[in-house]
Parts: structure tokens; C-alpha cells; sequence
């Protein structure tokens, strides 16, 4: 294995300068996105020496608590996302404990199943393989189930007539939102399910872009790229379905009355 | 108008057979009941429509008639803490899931709702060519795509879709708004026919004097918020 080319401060320096061009041709022209595009910038560079720093510390020592913590964390701050994106967000508890739970059941169960079953590290709880797949599954699962939820919502806003017509017509509330939940699921995992389709051919995926680049045999590389393509399909789907269910049943009262009221109209930030 | 009342009116309509003495069979009534039921800003509305009979309720645009039908078949909350109730033939609409009472008194909104692409799809039950011939609709409408039809088709359409299923009571908000002369009548005649076969209550929300008189037995209006007799001027909201 060849070692990996080390990039300096300068290199990444010299890379900033793209960003920075960017900036201009957005001040040039009007577009407004200076303020933005910086932002992120600085919250990339920040946050992933943060995450770096972090990351070789976690890995120094083998309490798995440490690993739980940055688990935690990025749930709830994937949570978090997952309520910003909506348009219109769930009222309450519900409004971060939907894309949350979900996340929870269908992230956590699907990465230990993976760690125990398939990777079988020693110990299986190493953070070296936990805290990536858990990164890769959060980022993907919370794509999914943002699109997923700000569809249910929106579907249900723009077609309450629709929904009560189907309830005063007697279906129950399955019935009468069976077409907006299934629409809603299908919008979450289209672009999965595009990635998968073009993984190879248009595009080199992160994971094994990383590997490869570390020196590892492509051939080798890929085979870790298709479990994690499966696992990040799976935890996607099982998570959206999931959200979807619930909130979808959460529009309802338990009368089976439309109830729009329990969603307020949320910020695009 | 006690709750006793409401049961002893109910009984009082049974056209069923006695099953023998000593047993208390009855059949259930259509008889529709409204006990100090809120909806919206009305003021408690009471008053009950008799199985067979229609009830026309007319009122300026805004105040209330629609919300008034969709708390009555439970697509709307009453407001919070209220104590109204709604009985069906003496049975209190808490006896029923939602479902099972929307699909026994059934509310026809003002505009159609199509959300498949073939007409067909719609119905759960297919409408025997003379259903539609009697409201001057072409048979082979139903194999139709909902875009090419009409507004005043969709309308009828959506009349024979709730029909169909043999709702025990009709909630219809002005079912001939966009319809002509001819359609108009062909669509008062059906719920005639439909009202008296099936000993059906209606409430029918129209603005027009003349159909009220066509149609209906009884009339009311809403007058600042409050649901008045027009027969004799009194309101139906008194407290007891």
C-alpha cells in the first residue's frame, strides 16, 4: 500500500482560492450568495478539523461511550436539519421527534446489524468503523427523509380538498392519503436510488474515492462501497417509510378528521 | 328538547314489524338530532330533521352554513369543550368511528373533488345507466377521463358517488350551484326519489327562494350567527 499524499495548509489554502472566485463572481454579478457561500465555507473548514480532532481522540482509546456520544449527536443535529427543510414542520414534540425517531430506528438497528453481523471488527464497536458508517448512514437517511416528510406536508396542504372529499365519501384516513404517502415515500428514495443506478458510471462515491486514494486495491475498495450503498438504501428506505407512516397517521385526529392545524409553516433556512 | 325526547321521536318513526311481545326491537330511523351543537362561531344550534323529510338552510355567504355541514358529518371539530351532540336515528355519533358515520351521513362539498384520472375509478359502486339517465348523463361518461368532463357533469357525478353507497342521511351544500334549469330539476327529483325510497334526511343549502320551496319542508336561515326557524321567526339556539 502506497501511502496517501499529505496535504498542507498552502494546498488547502490554494484550494480556498476557487471558493473565493466564486464569491466574486457572485458579488459581480448580484446573486447574494456571498454571504452563504462563506458561511458554509467557514463552518466546513471549522467543523472538520473539530470532527478531525475529535475523531483522533476517540480512536487513541477504546471506551465505546465516547463513540455513543458522537452517535448521539449526530442524530440530533441531523434531527434538527431534517425539521429546518420543511416547509411545514409538525407541531410540538412532533416537529423533530418524527425525522429523529425515525432516524433512530432505522440508522442505529441496520449499522449495529452491519458492525455484529458483516464487518465483525474486534472489538465490533470500533470507532474506526462505527462512527464512518454511522456519518454515511445519518447524511444519506437525512436527505431521504427530509425530501420524504416536506412532500407529505406539502402533498397534504395543497390537496386537503382532496383528503376530505375521500373522508366524506367514507374511506378511512389510510385510504384517503394512501396516494400522498406513497408519492411521499417515492420522492424520499429517488435519489438512492439514482445513486445507485449511476454508482460506477458517472460517478466515483465517496467511500471507496477515499479508500483508493489511501492506496487501497480498487478492486477491494468497491466491495466496500457496495455495503455501504446497500446499508445507506436500506436505512434510507426503512427510515422514510418509517416517517412517512407516522406522519402521515399524525395528520389525522382521532376521529379521522383532516387536521392541518397541527402543522405551522416553517422557515427554508 | 331532552335526550329522551330525541328517542322517544325516534321510535315513534319505527316502520318496522313487532317481533313478538315483550321485545323492544326497533328499526333504526334515519331521524337526524341536533342537540346544542356548536360549529364554528354559530351560537348551540338544536333542532332535528325527521327521516324522509328535508331541511333547507340558506344564509349569507360566510356565515357558517358549510361548517355547520362538515361538524354535522364530522369532517370538523365542534369547538373545544363543547357539550353538543348528534344523534342518528337516537344513536350518538360517539357510537361510530369517524368513517362508519361519514359513511352513513354523507356531505356533498360545493365543488367536486376528482383525484384519479378515469371517472370509474371513483366509485365504489357503479351507477346503473338510469341513475345517470336520470340526471341527463351520458352512460358512457363513466368510462370516461375526468378531464373531459363538464363542471355541471363533475357535479352530478359527484352526487351519484355519494349516492350509490345509500347514505341514511344527504348533507348537501348547494348541489345545483352550477347547474342549468334542466339539470337542476332533474337533480331535485333524483334526492326526492332518493329521500322518500330510502326515508333519507336532507339538508340542503341553497340560496335559491324558489328551489327552498321545491324542495324542502322545512327552512332555515342564519341571522347574526344564529340558526333561526323561518316558519316562525324563533331561534333554535335556546339553552335547556
Amino acid at each position: 500500500m502506497n501511502s496517501i499524499v499529505l496535504l498542507s495548509a498552502t494546498d488547502l489554502a490554494l484550494a480556498a482560492v476557487l471558493i473565493l472566485g466564486l464569491a466574486l463572481l457572485s458579488l459581480l454579478m448580484g446573486l447574494g450568495l456571498i454571504r452563504s457561500l462563506t458561511v458554509a465555507a467557514l463552518r466546513t473548514v471549522i467543523q472538520l478539523i473539530l470532527i478531525g480532532l475529535v475523531l483522533k481522540a476517540v480512536f487513541a482509546q477504546s471506551d465505546p461511550l465516547w463513540t455513543a456520544v458522537i452517535a448521539l449527536t449526530m442524530l440530533l443535529v441531523a434531527g434538527r436539519e431534517v425539521m429546518a427543510r420543511q416547509h411545514r414542520r409538525f407541531d410540538g414534540w412532533w416537529g423533530i421527534g418524527l425525522g429523529t425517531s425515525a432516524m433512530f430506528i432505522s440508522t442505529f438497528s441496520i449499522t449495529l446489524l452491519v458492525l455484529l453481523v458483516i464487518i465483525q471488527a474486534e472489538p465490533w464497536y470500533a470507532p474506526q468503523y462505527a462512527i464512518p458508517l454511522l456519518g454515511m448512514m445519518f447524511g444519506n437517511t437525512m436527505n431521504g427523509i427530509a425530501l420524504g416528510l416536506d412532500r407529505l406536508t406539502q402533498q397534504a396542504w395543497q390537496q386537503r380538498a382532496i383528503i376530505e372529499a375521500r373522508l366524506a365519501l367514507g374511506q378511512d384516513a389510510r385510504q384517503a392519503i394512501a396516494d400522498i404517502r406513497r408519492d411521499s415515500v417515492r420522492t424520499g428514495m429517488v435519489p438512492m436510488i439514482n445513486a445507485m443506478a449511476t454508482a460506477g458510471l458517472v460517478s466515483l462515491p465517496g467511500m471507496m474515492t477515499g479508500q483508493i486514494l489511501a492506496g487501497v486495491d480498487p478492486v477491494e475498495a468497491v466491495n466496500y462501497q457496495i455495503l455501504i450503498m446497500f446499508m445507506v438504501t436500506a436505512g434510507t428506505g426503512f427510515g422514510t417509510i418509517a416517517a412517512i407512516v407516522l406522519g402521515a397517521r399524525r395528520l389525522f385526529d382521532e376521529r379521522q378528521r383532516l387536521c392541518l392545524g397541527r402543522l405551522s409553516p416553517g422557515r427554508y433556512s | 328538547m331532552t335526550l329522551q325526547h330525541i328517542r322517544d321521536n325516534a321510535n315513534a318513526q319505527v316502520t318496522g314489524i313487532n317481533h313478538g311481545a315483550g321485545s323492544d326491537v326497533s328499526l333504526p330511523t334515519n331521524q337526524l338530532d341536533l342537540v346544542k351543537l356548536q360549529a364554528g362561531d354559530l351560537a348551540p344550534v338544536t333542532l332535528s330533521v325527521a327521516a324522509g323529510e328535508c331541511l333547507v338552510l340558506a344564509g349569507a355567504s360566510g356565515s357558517g352554513k358549510s361548517r355547520l355541514l362538515r361538524v354535522i358529518a364530522d369532517l370538523d371539530a365542534s369547538m373545544e369543550n363543547a357539550a353538543g351532540q348528534i344523534f342518528l336515528g337516537g344513536v350518538d355519533l360517539l357510537h361510530y368511528s369517524g368513517p362508519e358515520w361519514r359513511r352513513r351521513v354523507a356531505y356533498l362539498a360545493a365543488e367536486s373533488q376528482w383525484w384519479f384520472d378515469d371517472v370509474a375509478a371513483h366509485f365504489s359502486i357503479m351507477p346503473t345507466p338510469e341513475q345517470m339517465q336520470s340526471l341527463g348523463l351520458k352512460p358512457e361518461l363513466l368510462q370516461q377521463a375526468v378531464s373531459r368532463l363538464s363542471s355541471g357533469e363533475r357535479q352530478r357525478l359527484a352526487l351519484l358517488r355519494l349516492l350509490v353507497q345509500q347514505p341514511r342521511v344527504l348533507l348537501l351544500d348547494e348541489p345545483t350551484a352550477s347547474l342549468d334549469p334542466e339539470a337542476t330539476r332533474a337533480v331535485e327529483q333524483l334526492i326526492a326519489d332518493y329521500r322518500q325510497q330510502h326515508q333519507a334526511a336532507v339538508i340542503w343549502v341553497s340560496h335559491d327562494v324558489n328551489q327552498a320551496g321545491r324542495v324542502g319542508q322545512h327552512y332555515f336561515y342564519i341571522n347574526q350567527g344564529r340558526v333561526c326557524d323561518q316558519g316562525d321567526g324563533s331561534t333554535r339556539t335556546e339553552d335547556e
